[in-house]
């Protein structure tokens, strides 16, 4: 059997992936909290951006353009308003709060869509594919999400170790408290943070929208995808987290050529060996919860 | 949690503990006189109310063991469906194509719950905080995408439960109906001898400060270990019930999350990490339900909404504005000293 073939395929959906857990990362990272309807909001990105491309007809990139802001907008007034409340020692309420969360996005979404497989499309680009020699194919679309991943990832990373606004943000995830001495407010730091996760879930939503197929429930799987991304390549590790999204695409799409009906399930099983034996990651950061 | 952690009474001093306040006599006088007149229910009320009992009493299962986790221990597990399906599964397999007796099969049930919670405890207690939440998701997934591929229980269309097919329907869920109360009882009282026992005390101070707790000898992750084998082990009695229940296990509705969220919801709204609060939870659940249930995801969406605004505003539940946040206590696990110790004359 030629795994060369899925192995490729395997680190460019990794790029994917990594969109997603970039976020979710970035919102751990600042305010120790796992927002449980981030998947939902991805989807959420996903069927905003279906319907302005049905009502516009502009393509699912142009009508990102104006969702990624909005979704950004959304991600700021929600943690201005509620999530900030719910933020203190204990995880409980904010757990409690976006799986709230989770639950109402899922059902709106039901209420106004259907429970149909919904897909998003570009085109000929869909299914546009390179041909290498060993008769691999590349997909031109999942290419561009990989790169597209590595460019977010490495903006992102810069932006939090050389600006002055990333410093406050690691600043405030360190010590709000004498953050806030300093005549820095950290809630409006905290809710920036959020908008920037919410800006990169609607890319990441948007993305995966048109790599795969939707529907208002298939955001729990974005999420424990994501998680299970950021677990394998260790908490606090932006780098890391490509790594781990690789290796969880890898294990999707190996399984995959093995027995195509067990791909979810592989790569649920490469998580847990990672966490029964590699619990801090590849990038074997400690970080405290 | 070690002996010598705890303080040593000497000879000659007389402490006299009294578990019993007048509330928790008047509380618990009155959850008897409730569970006879739920027991006798089924002779008076027609059978569509008895059987949509018995959802409730699962759901009060759940509820009760989930806020021994999250409200006691600070597990928030969304993945106790992982449980539910195991004990539903178990069920099947143990009463109906082992032919053992239903109670037998129930217990052995939890018992298979309990021992596959030891093994998940090892891999989720790596997970902190949020992380541990979706670690539980994962782990209910993976059972679901294993069940699924056994042909012995019906693979992904599921199995029937047929050890009851003898009975009539009338006497067929006024017997489901009794097991569940039976059942909701028995995961009451486990409750109540949990939290009085020196393991709830050491729970109790887990889930008052964690830090103290763990430096006043208590050994953390051993009693947050035991109660996460206790949620699984009543998750899968919960199992069990639904497979008794609905004659059909199917593996999309046994593993569904939305177990999960009507447990959260039913412990949030009545007061997580009391004993009385999953009880007044499951009763403003049942009112909402017969209000809202018609409107589908709407019923859903304002279950959330109710949800979030009870963590925000209301933290104690319903049972928090009652009881005032704490001071009064249904069930006998309150501890009061009569009297100071006396020196020895």
């Amino acid at each position: 059997m030629n795994l060369l073939d899925p192995i490729i395929q395997g680190i460019l959906l990794g790029g994917l992936y990594a969109l997603f857990a970039a976020g979710l990362s970035l919102m751990f990272g600042v305010m120790r909290i796992v927002n449980l309807a981030y998947g939902d909001f991805a989807v959420l990105a996903a069927y905003a951006s279906l319907v302005v491309v049905n009502a516009a007809l502009v393509n699912p990139l142009v009508a990102l353009v104006f969702i990624a802001p909005a979704m950004a907008l959304i991600g700021y007034v929600l943690q201005r308003t509620i999530l900030q409340r719910t933020l203190g020692l204990s995880p409980l309420p904010s757990l409690l709060v976006t799986f709230g969360l989770s639950i109402i996005v899922q059902n709106l979404l039901l209420m106004f869509g259907s429970a149909d497989q919904q897909r998003l499309t570009l085109g000929d680009i869909d299914t546009a594919s390179i041909v290498l020699p060993l008769d691999i194919h590349i997909g031109v679309f999942p290419l561009a999400v990989f790169i597209l991943a590595i460019v977010i990832l490495s903006a992102l990373s810069w932006f939090m170790a050389s600006t002055q606004y990333g410093r406050l943000v690691r600043a405030v995830s360190d010590d709000p408290a004498t953050v806030e001495l300093q005549g820095v407010n950290p809630k409006q730091i905290f809710a920036l943070a959020t908008a920037i996760a919410f800006g990169l879930v609607a890319v990441a939503g948007v993305a995966a929208g048109i790599q795969t197929s939707f529907n208002p429930t298939s955001g729990s799987m974005l999420l424990i995808f994501a998680f299970e991304a950021v677990i394998i390549g260790g908490l606090g590790s932006l780098w890391g987290t490509l790594g781990g999204a690789m290796i969880l695409g890898v294990a999707q799409t190996v399984g995959a050529a093995f027995a195509p009906a067990q791909q979810i399930l592989a790569g649920h099983l490469v998580f847990l060996i990672f966490l029964a034996f590699l619990p801090n990651g590849i990038s074997r950061r400690k970080v405290r919860a | 949690m070690s002996q010598s952690t705890m303080p040593k009474v000497t000879a000659g001093t007389s402490f006299n503990i009294r578990r019993w306040a007048p509330t928790s006599i008047i509380g618990t006088g009155s959850f008897l006189a409730i569970f006879v007149v739920l027991a006798a229910l089924p002779y008076m009320v027609n059978l569509s109310l008895v059987y949509s009992m018995i959802d409730l009493f699962i759901l009060l299962i759940l509820a009760m063991t989930w806020n021994m986790l999250a409200g006691y221990g600070g597990m928030v597990s969304v993945g106790q469906q992982a449980f539910i399906g195991v004990g539903a599964y178990s069920m099947v397999v143990i009463a109906d194509q082992l032919g053992m007796n239903i109670f037998l099969a129930i217990a052995l049930s939890a018992v298979v719950c309990g021992l596959l919670a030891i093994p998940v405890s090892f891999l989720v207690f790596r997970l902190a905080g949020g992380y541990f939440a979706v670690g539980t998701w994962v782990i209910s997934e993976v059972v679901r995408l294993t069940v699924v591929q056994v042909p012995e229980i019906g693979g992904g269309s599921g199995a029937s439960f047929g050890a009851m097919s003898g009975l009539s329907k009338e006497l067929r869920i006024a017997t489901s109906y009794w097991i569940a109360l039976a059942a909701v009882a028995l995961v009451l009282l486990a409750c109540v001898l949990l939290i009085r026992s020196k393991g709830g005390l050491a729970l109790t101070a887990v889930r008052d400060d964690v830090t103290a707790a763990s430096t006043s000898g208590v050994m953390v992750t051993a009693i947050k270990r035991l109660v996460f084998v206790f949620a699984g082990a009543g998750a899968g009695i919960a199992g069990a019930l639904i497979a008794i229940s609905s004659l059909r296990v199917q593996p999309d509705s046994v593993f569904s999350v939305q177990w999960s969220a009507f447990m959260i919801f039913i412990v949030v709204v009545g007061g997580v990490g009391t004993l009385e609060g999953p009880i007044f939870g499951v009763i403003i659940f049942w009112i909402l339900k017969q209000l809202l249930a018609d409107y589908g995801p709407l019923y859903l969406i304002c279950l959330g909404a109710i949800g979030i605004a009870f963590v925000l505003f209301v933290r104690g539940g319903i049972w928090g504005l009652v009881s005032r946040n704490g001071r009064v206590e249904l069930f006998p696990v309150g501890y009061k000293y009569s009297s100071l110790p006396k020196i020895d004359r």
